[in-house]
């Protein structure tokens, strides 16, 4: 009797342990990533690394003022082909999809998320690369959009689908043709959790490197509008890291350190406005 | 609960003002009838869920639609705004007339303006309870700016929640306790008007007294339009309604003034039903 109380305690004591010590390992991945890039690329990280152009090989210092704006473009004009087609194509999904028509977007779109993203990289390289003869921030802004479709029609798709049907219903029931019932009140109270996924989406698509490895390419001076090559911070941290020179190395160790804080600032925002109270008022 | 046999259910002139359906004998004066649903047979893809139910639903009266679970109720009243063409599968025959016109012909949106509707659950939009009651006004272009303003706080105080939110209009409708969230539905459904008001169980998730506000409210409601209401509960359908339909495995059963049809009731099932036998 007692032998067997003591297995039960002894059994309980190492699973609760084992369980415990794999999600220390869990959250311990994070800590130790973000406590490796600041222990190494400390260093690198000052003013000018935000202000300055790369220094050419041998000077030391430097920056990456080029590929954080680089980045940012390419970024922003993948959120604006990415967002309203990923956006738009949940509304029709969740709204007007027949159950046949549905399920063959729902599949079409979750084989373009499971796509590669060389893949991407490869196939936008060919359509618009190859035309226009040069990389291109165009063509990095087209392949992140590709990038953030299949997320943003799944996400959007979900959250409307979240929305309780008794809200369509009292829509309906006023007198709101089918559209303006989508679009007064299903759209804005699914809102919060959109927003929430684009922003997540962002954050994953900020951090790819394939599809801009032949599309935008890379740059080590500044691009001036959308038709030349541009350098990005994957891309910049690629290169850099594969470089033979130990002050590039800090760079690389500084960029993906900026690189996991814009990711980590993205998430917990939109924790913070998905969390809060999800039906406040909105004012009028 | 007040015995039927006395108290509110009496105090009201009901007798004679009835167009008898299935002829007591006692046939008076015709009323108008103001919603009319003849020969309804509702199907949910191969499953019939109504048998031919005709009722006739007077003008400015209360008239209730009690039965057990699964009898129907739900799923006639909501075929009286054409509720059930939102669902697949769902197939309808027969005509409702309103105003003598078969709704069934007509543009929906404006059917669906001039029959408001109240659900079992309070549903207010994740608005500010402003725009809740001036959702419906927006929409159909019915007024605008003050006039919208006028229009929400006559609505508001006809289903007295006015005092209660006067101070907070536009915060969010669902700061509001249950009882008021269902009155401020109800406010939304008046705001544009409608002439007859289709109430799906409204106080089946309330407390009493959130009940009684409901059906106190009711009593004023129907002298401006009218009111169908269906209620699993048979002391309400007594206190609230002139007159009451009881159904049936989606069968009308007995349809008669409510004072009748709970003292003498005409048909064995429902006497067995309203004494409780089964249901």
């Amino acid at each position: 009797m007692i032998a067997l109380a003591l297995r039960k305690r002894a059994t309980n004591f190492i699973m609760f342990g084992l369980t415990a010590l794999c999600t220390i390992i869990t959250t311990g991945i994070l800590f130790f990533i973000l406590g490796y890039l600041v222990w190494n690329g400390a260093t690198a990280l000052n003013w000018s690394f935000f202000t300055n152009l790369p220094a050419p090989v041998g000077e030391i210092g430097g920056g990456m003022a080029n590929a954080i704006v680089g980045s940012a473009k390419v970024l922003l004009l993948g959120s604006l082909i990415g967002v309203p087609i990923g956006f738009l194509g949940g509304v029709y999904l969740n709204e007007y999809g027949g159950s046949v028509m549905a399920f063959i977007i729902r599949y079409a779109t979750d084989l373009l998320n499971g796509v590669p993203s060389i893949v991407i990289g490869i196939v936008v390289y060919a359509l618009v690369v190859l035309p226009m003869k040069h990389f291109s921030a165009l063509a990095g802004g087209v392949a992140l959009g590709i990038m953030m479709i299949p997320i943003a029609v799944r996400s959007t798709e979900e959250f409307l689908h979240a929305v309780p049907s008794s809200l369509r219903e009292a829509a309906v029931a006023l007198g709101a043709p089918k559209w303006k019932a989508v679009v007064t009140v299903v759209i804005p109270a699914a809102m919060r959790g959109i927003i929430t996924g684009i922003m997540l989406n962002f954050a994953r698509v900020a951090g790819e490197t394939a599809p801009l490895l032949f599309t935008a390419l890379n740059n080590q001076f500044w691009s001036n509008g959308w038709s030349q090559p541009t350098a990005s911070l994957p891309v910049m941290i690629f290169a850099y890291a594969i470089s033979p020179y130990d002050d590039w190395h800090r760079q690389a160790w500084a960029a993906g350190f900026i690189l996991l804080a814009l990711v980590l600032v993205i998430n917990v925002l939109a924790k913070f406005i998905f969390g809060r109270n999800k039906f406040g008022p909105r004012g009028n | 609960m007040t015995p039927m046999t006395e108290g509110n259910v009496n105090e009201r002139p009901v007798a004679g003002l009835y167009r008898q359906r299935r002829g007591s004998g006692t046939s008076a004066v015709p009323s108008p009838v103001k919603l009319a649903a003849s020969n309804i047979n509702f199907y949910y893809g191969s499953v019939q869920a109504l048998h031919d139910i005709t009722i006739d639903f007077v003008e400015k009266k209360i008239t209730a639609l009690i039965g057990p679970s699964g009898c129907g109720k739900s799923t006639f009243i909501r075929t009286l705004n054409r509720l059930h063409e939102t669902m697949k599968e769902a197939r309808l025959e027969g005509e409702i007339r309103l105003d003598g016109e078969n709704i069934l012909d007509q543009d929906v949106s404006v059917i669906r303006r001039r029959i408001g509707m109240v659900f079992q659950k309070s549903n207010p939009f994740p608005k500010s309870i402003f725009q809740n009651v001036a959702y419906g006004l927006r929409i159909n272009k019915m007024a605008k700016g003050t006039e919208i303003e006028a229009i929400v706080e006559e609505s508001l105080k006809k289903a007295a929640l006015w005092t209660e939110v006067k101070d907070k209009l536009h915060r969010s409708a669902y700061g509001l306790s249950g009882g008021q969230q269902q009155r401020l539905c109800i406010a939304r459904a008046l705001a544009v008007n409608p002439e007859v008001l289709l109430l799906d169980e409204p106080c089946s998730a309330l407390d009493p007294i959130a009940t009684a506000k409901i059906e106190e409210l009711l009593h004023e409601l129907k002298y401006q339009c009218t009111i169908v209401i269906v209620t699993h509960n048979m002391q309400q359908a007594a206190r609230v309604s002139d007159s009451t339909a009881f159904l049936y495995l989606g069968k009308l059963i007995e349809f008669d003034e409510t004072k009748r049809l709970f003292t003498t009731p005409s048909k064995k099932q429902t006497e067995d039903y309203i004494t409780g036998r089964f249901g």
